[in-house]
């Protein structure tokens, strides 16, 4: 699905502003048109994939540097399907049919029937200026008929990526999952590449030396085949053999792992506090929250993040109370000094409503923009009369207001009796992004 | 609102864990007596498919990872045999894509498996009425969704772009607040706060923005 990234690990340490990632490009091989060169190559320059498209294209019709660059890159830059990475839960739904695939819409064809007219009227305009040469035609079709047939080995690759039995299968290697379209590829692919020797061979002479000529290539080919075909036929076997063995190890350990971590504990301890029912279903609560995490939301709850720090802070507060603390983030930018205060105000603030608001349920929603960050604690709770607060609840309110005021943001409490709180911190960002 | 409609709210419902189809059962029976009334439980895309045809219910509690191709699938396949039939999914998931996903393949709201028993009773009300049911989560997401640089060249402006109200809505209910309190934040009737959450939930389907498609899997990467 994204082009542009390496799986989400946390980013080391450096000035907050920098990209965590050196960017990697990667062919998109969720729509392409051709080879999904100039789509990948559009995401990771960050322009319009229209300029890209139409740079290719002219710089291949000035001289052919564009073909060869594509070309090139087609070879080369690995398709983006090897760094599609879900969550373990997500995955493991997928593999199981149990989320719905990708759907291939109608309107893709449309760029590809563009492309086809204007590769054809390039042709044109290069046969009529420059004269064709005995080589022409056949290079054109033997371009073409390698074009399909590396198109197709792109669909076979995303085939089985995202197939769920990690065998390698020859046939599967070739067609994927199989459909009109791959055999049509494979089939007008080959006819394209042996019509261009065909073509070749007759341009050379008569129809006589043609003939020997192509019996020449095709015993060529087939001794070529004889050579390596078992060669590569057990390389092949020996690469299923050990991507199927990883797989499988690699989910035993990351399920053993996660499981004796987490949920043997948690069970252990609840057994342990049986008797009583706080305990019980905060230990669930937490045990709740870290495997939904780990299994579907993806979400870190480490530094590197305001919104990974601020999950930290509430899963902190949930643990010692025995609240619900929710915590909905729209945005995020890297975690630092700068943003320490507004973090710590809001353990604040939660711990403050979880302590006093009388109800197990804290909502925290946290929105970030590039100039600043508000936060937005609430509770439904006893809630309280400001004019008549004592003196030990005004002072932790004060922690909050001071603190933000002292790094140059504001905070607002609102409440009354009976109406539930709702503290608001406002931090104004000065350093761009 | 229970007062005011008699009548129990049919409802069948989709998940692969029987235990979990208990569970709500139960829950429902507990607090929704006389409002909701289960008619049904499937635990794939086929039994769900025939489940929906056969009943008809007015509202569907539906899992989002199902399978035979997830909840998405089973809206697909039984919009001919109930059109009438309203989606309220309900997933253990928060993956965006799987809310996102949802959302845009039909469904009327999003709830997590964490609901209880009250809220989800007012949750499938709701959807029965024809209203949307955003969660606090989903609300964060339609608004990171439709956050940020809008393309000065969109194909079709009014749906890639939330209203100022709209948006406000969004934020009052992603920071936990009930309709009534939206309401009566923003001095507008509870009507108004529903219809500007069905044309946001409108927008999330129809949008042609295919940025929100990709942006589930690209936030991450911030």
């Amino acid at each position: 699905m994204t082009s542009t990234s390496s799986p989400p690990v946390s980013p080391p340490a450096g000035p907050p502003a920098a990209r965590p990632f050196p960017r990697r490009m990667a062919r998109d091989t969720g729509s392409p048109v051709l080879g999904g060169v100039a789509g990948g190559l559009a995401a990771h320059l960050g322009v319009p994939v229209l300029w890209v498209r139409a740079a290719f294209l002219v710089s291949s019709a000035l001289g052919g540097t564009g073909l060869a660059f594509y070309v090139g890159l087609w070879l080369l830059v690995p398709a983006d399907t090897r760094f599609e990475r879900s969550t373990p839960g997500g995955e493991a739904a997928t593999r199981g049919g149990r989320r719905p695939g990708r759907v291939r819409r109608a309107v893709d064809t449309g760029p590809a029937v563009a492309l086809a007219a204007l590769a054809i009227g390039a042709v044109l305009v290069v046969r009529a200026t420059l004269g064709g040469g005995a080589v022409f035609w056949p290079v054109v079709l033997g371009a073409a008929g390698v074009a399909l047939l590396w198109r197709q080995a792109d669909e076979a690759q995303r085939e089985r990526w995202l197939s769920p039995s990690g065998r390698l299968d020859p046939v599967q290697v070739v067609f994927g999952t199989g459909g009109w379209a791959s055999y049509a590829r494979v089939a007008a692919g080959l006819v394209l590449v042996l019509g261009a020797l065909v073509v070749l061979s007759v341009s050379g002479g008569t129809f006589g030396e043609a003939r020997i000529a192509l019996v020449a290539a095709l015993l060529g080919v087939t001794g070529l085949g004889l050579v390596v075909g078992p060669w590569v036929f057990r390389l092949a076997a020996d690469l299923t053999a050990e991507r199927e063995e990883r797989v499988r190890s690699q989910e035993r350990a990351d399920v053993a792992a996660h499981l004796h971590d987490s949920v043997l504990q948690t069970l252990a301890l609840i057994q342990r506090g049986a008797h009583d029912p706080a305990t019980v279903s905060r230990l669930a609560r937490s045990q709740e929250r870290d495997l939904r995490s780990w299994l579907y939301a993806g979400e870190s709850t480490d530094d590197a993040s305001l919104a990974g720090a601020l999950r930290a802070a509430a899963a902190e507060v949930e643990d010692s109370f025995g609240v619900t603390v929710d915590v909905v983030a729209v945005g995020d930018r890297p975690f630092g000094e700068a943003l320490r205060p507004v973090v710590q105000a809001t353990r604040e603030a939660v711990t403050n409503a979880a302590k006093h608001a009388g109800t197990g349920r804290v909502d925290v929603y946290a929105e970030v923009s590039p100039t600043s960050v508000d936060v937005f604690v609430r509770d439904r709770g006893a809630g309280f009369d400001l004019a008549a607060v004592p003196d030990d609840r005004l002072g932790v309110r004060r922690s909050i207001l001071d603190r933000m005021e002292r790094h140059g943001g504001t905070a607002e409490v609102r409440s009354a009796p009976g109406e539930g709180t709702e503290i608001r911190l406002h931090l104004p960002l000065e350093e761009a992004l | 609102m229970s007062t005011t409609v008699p009548a129990p709210v049919p409802v069948v419902v989709v998940d692969d864990h029987a235990m979990f189809r208990s569970g709500v059962r139960a829950e429902l029976a507990a607090s929704g007596a006389g409002q909701v009334e289960v008619l049904a439980e499937a635990e794939d895309v086929d039994t769900a498919v025939r489940a929906i045809a056969a009943h008809r219910p007015r509202v569907v509690l539906l899992d989002v990872h199902l399978p035979g191709g997830g909840g998405v699938e089973v809206m697909r396949r039984a919009q001919g045999a109930s059109p009438e039939t309203r989606y309220l999914a309900l997933s253990v998931s928060d993956a965006a894509e799987d809310v996102i996903g949802t959302i845009r393949g039909g469904a009327r709201g999003y709830v997590t498996k964490t609901i209880t028993g009250p809220e989800l009773v007012s949750a499938v009300r709701r959807v029965a009425d024809g209203d949307a049911v955003f969660s606090p989560r989903l609300a964060g997401f339609v608004l990171d969704a439709f956050a940020g640089s809008i393309e000065v060249a969109q194909v079709d402006e009014d749906l890639d772009r939330l209203t100022e109200r709209e948006r406000e809505v969004m934020r009052l209910i992603a920071r936990g607040y009930a309709y009534k309190e939206v309401a009566r934040e923003l001095f507008i009737s509870i009507k108004t706060v529903e219809t500007h959450m069905s044309s946001v939930l409108r927008k999330l389907q129809l949008s042609s923005r295919h940025e929100l498609t990709r942006w589930a899997s690209d936030r991450r990467l911030l």
